[in-house]
């Protein structure tokens, strides 16, 4: 669990700035443990009032795609373009779209 | 009046004597967020040392602002407990004063909640929820080690064997808590001292460390006889106002 430097294990911060706003992503922290890691969090990226939620993730927990692998995974996308919705006019007064 | 002057300067000073101690640990921390997490701490500190300064130099009545009683105070004026000027020996040592602090600051401000006096009062429920997160941060800590490794634990411990004699001075009453607690301004120093066992033997329990069998007590912060420590602090904190006298923002 602990790296060479001994500083702890990585974990990946995310801060919901409101209430019913999505949690986005901060930053990192290092951390032995779960409390730890989330008080860190709160140290290092909260201390200006920035949050109302607060979550930690250990980053070997992230599921993610590498750079390498975004050719095949989401370049295929991009010539479907009638998945997009943009053949159809937005009648008039509809602001939320 | 005299009696609440002394007993803001007790709270004033055993919080800006550690937060000062915290800080000359800035920068020395094992990591980055440790290093951010104990001047936090430190910050706290320094705002409850503020609130409380300014409030006994208003009561004063002299003219002096709390600055200057942070910063223009002889030694055998500041009345914080020998525990907070005791140096920052190791990571352990830092943290077995900490959690002793937090353990008596969340005790102490609970109950001063309570105080018939409008300021203590207003002043105890601002700094709960800090000191509440403080001793979160220090239980843990001792849990950490305690319960870490062979040689987390056995440096904790001598940590604590050491610090202990300097554990139970915050329930020693001065003058001013006697006063303070007659007039209902204050809370009663035995019922701190029992929340305050009860935390130490329920975190220690679970820290697997142990209380020193040796209980011998020393005391003297609260009424100005300080350890050979509080001098030399004061010396660096004080140095630019006493060197230049005149000097301003």
């Amino acid at each position: 669990m602990e790296t060479k430097d001994n500083q702890g294990q990585l974990w990946e911060v995310f801060i919901q700035t409101k209430a019913g706003q999505p949690f986005k992503h901060a930053g990192s922290v290092h951390a032995y443990d779960k409390e730890m890691a989330i008080e860190n969090a709160r140290d290092v990226y909260t201390r200006r009032g920035e949050g109302t939620g607060l979550w930690v993730v250990p980053s070997s927990e992230i599921v993610a795609i590498t750079i390498n692998e975004a050719e095949y995974f989401f370049e295929s996308a991009d010539v479907k373009i009638y998945r997009h919705p943009t053949f159809y006019n937005v009648p008039e007064g509809v602001t939320n779209m | 009046m005299e009696a609440k002057k002394e007993y803001l300067l007790q709270i004033a000073d055993n919080a800006l004597i550690l937060s000062h101690r915290l800080s000359e640990y800035c920068s020395r921390a094992p990591f980055l967020e440790e290093d951010l997490a104990n001047t936090n701490v430190a910050l706290d500190l320094i705002g409850i040392a503020e609130s409380a300064l300014g409030e006994a130099a208003n009561l004063e009545g002299k003219g002096r602002s709390g600055d200057d009683l942070a910063y223009r105070r002889p030694e055998n004026e500041f009345k914080n407990v020998l525990l907070v000027e005791q140096p920052n020996t190791d990571f352990a040592y830092i943290m077995v004063r900490q959690f002793f602090t937090d353990a008596f600051h969340v005790a102490f401000f609970t109950e001063l909640t309570k105080s018939k006096d409008e300021f203590l009062s207003a002043l105890a429920y601002k700094s709960i929820k800090e000191v509440t997160y403080h001793l979160k941060r220090s239980s843990e800590w001792m849990i950490r080690l305690g319960d870490g490794t062979e040689l987390a634990n056995h440096k904790t411990q001598d940590a604590i064997d050491h610090l202990w004699k300097y554990s139970h001075e915050f329930f020693n009453a001065t003058e001013a808590d006697q006063e303070m607690i007659k007039l209902g301004f204050g809370p009663d120093l035995k019922s701190l001292e029992s929340a305050w066992k009860l935390k130490v033997n329920e975190i220690f329990f679970m820290a697997k460390l142990k209380i020193p069998e040796n209980n011998y007590q020393l005391a003297g912060g609260k009424n100005g006889v300080h350890s050979e420590y509080l001098g030399h602090m004061l010396t660096e904190m004080q140095y630019l106002p006493s060197k230049y006298p005149d000097a301003v923002w």
